[in-house]
């Protein structure tokens, strides 16, 4: 993973450009972009099986004294009403902070705020 | 008279409608009490154990199952193979091991390197099981992403999960936190290590997991 001395990047990805993705290629970019060092929030998170997914992902990837793994944190989606199942409307997951897990760490969540803090070097 | 007894009707229905065998992992981030549960399962119905705990996190790290142990409940009972699987975490940094247990560099980079692999395992086991004991810990904050994620995991797949609110033995425990976490799951109190209301666990692990259920998968 690399910091660069002007600092760290926290990049919104917008729904558009994740719903181009297939669900590999997804993770395939947010793992790759994690291990750059960047802070990803997504303005559609990941579904629990993609959650999933990511974290055996990362397992495979950790490199012990450069990535140790990943911080992440996110709403999962609403239920849908009776009327939305009948007519098949999918909820997709709410927003989700993405980053390296020595960088990020969250302090506190609720069902209104994700409270994070970047610490270069003492994430969580 | 005894056929009609509400007991007895119990047990005719679960023998009808009823599951025999059922494979469950004992799932959970790691040091929540997945060994010391599946030690204390293993040692009241079979009298065996599974494995060693320790307070060093990741102490499991392959997974051990047992084979048919059966689990009582009055006049039914079920079979199971319990799965004991290794703590499912975002993260494992070795310095952790160094830094808060004393371990040495060699013995913590190891340790840290089967501890990734462990966390594929569990993940990997989840296509093979047929429920779920979900082991929290029941003085930390339900909240978090490993638990979120192994619960929507799990309700993706339509696995039947318990959840297990362990170590309710400690002052600071709130298992009632976790139930209201969580109501859409049933939530069982118990201490692992003492056995603190194992009785009403082996209970609804019976109902529970015996239930006849469609299972989705991947």
């Amino acid at each position: 993973m690399t910091k660069k001395e002007d600092g760290i990047s926290v990049n919104l990805v917008s729904r558009q450009k994740l719903d181009e993705f297939s669900s590999a290629e997804k993770l395939e970019f947010i793992l790759k972009e994690v291990q750059k060092g960047k802070v990803l929030v997504l303005e559609h998170g990941l579904t629990p099986m993609e959650q999933t997914e990511l974290i055996a992902h990362t397992m495979k990837e950790i490199k012990q004294d450069t990535f140790i793994g990943i911080e992440m944190e996110g709403y999962s989606e609403d239920k849908p009403s009776i009327i939305q199942k009948i007519l098949g409307v999918i909820k997709k997951p709410r927003m989700t902070v993405i980053g390296p897990a020595d960088l990020l760490k969250t302090v506190r969540k609720d069902s209104n705020m994700i409270q994070t803090r970047i610490i270069p070097g003492k994430g969580s | 008279m005894g056929l009609f007894r509400k007991t007895s009707f119990a047990f005719i229905l679960h023998r009808i409608f009823g599951k025999k065998h059922a494979k469950i992992g004992i799932y959970g981030p790691p040091n929540v009490g997945k060994t010391t549960l599946a030690n204390r399962i293993l040692r009241d119905w079979t009298g065996d154990i599974m494995g060693s705990v320790s307070e060093i996190p990741h102490e499991t790290r392959i997974a051990k199952w047992k084979k048919d142990v059966k689990v009582e409940n009055g006049n039914s009972s079920l079979y199971m193979d319990i799965v004991d699987t290794p703590g499912i975490a975002t993260k494992v940094d070795y310095k952790e091991f160094m830094n808060t247990f004393g371990l040495s560099k060699d013995e913590s980079k190891r340790r840290a390197k089967e501890a990734t692999e462990g966390v594929i395992e569990s993940i990997r086991w989840l296509e093979d099981v047929d429920g779920v004991l979900l082991v929290m810990d029941a003085t930390q904050d339900p909240f978090t992403q490993v638990n979120v994620t192994i619960l929507g995991n799990l309700e993706a797949r339509k696995l039947p999960v318990l959840i297990a609110a362990n170590k309710i033995d400690m002052e600071d425990s709130s298992p009632a936190t976790l139930k209201s976490a969580f109501p859409q799951h049933p939530v069982i109190p118990i201490s692992a290590l003492t056995g603190y209301n194992s009785e009403n666990l082996y209970t609804k692990m019976v109902d529970h997991f015996g239930k006849k259920r469609r299972k989705k998968r991947r």
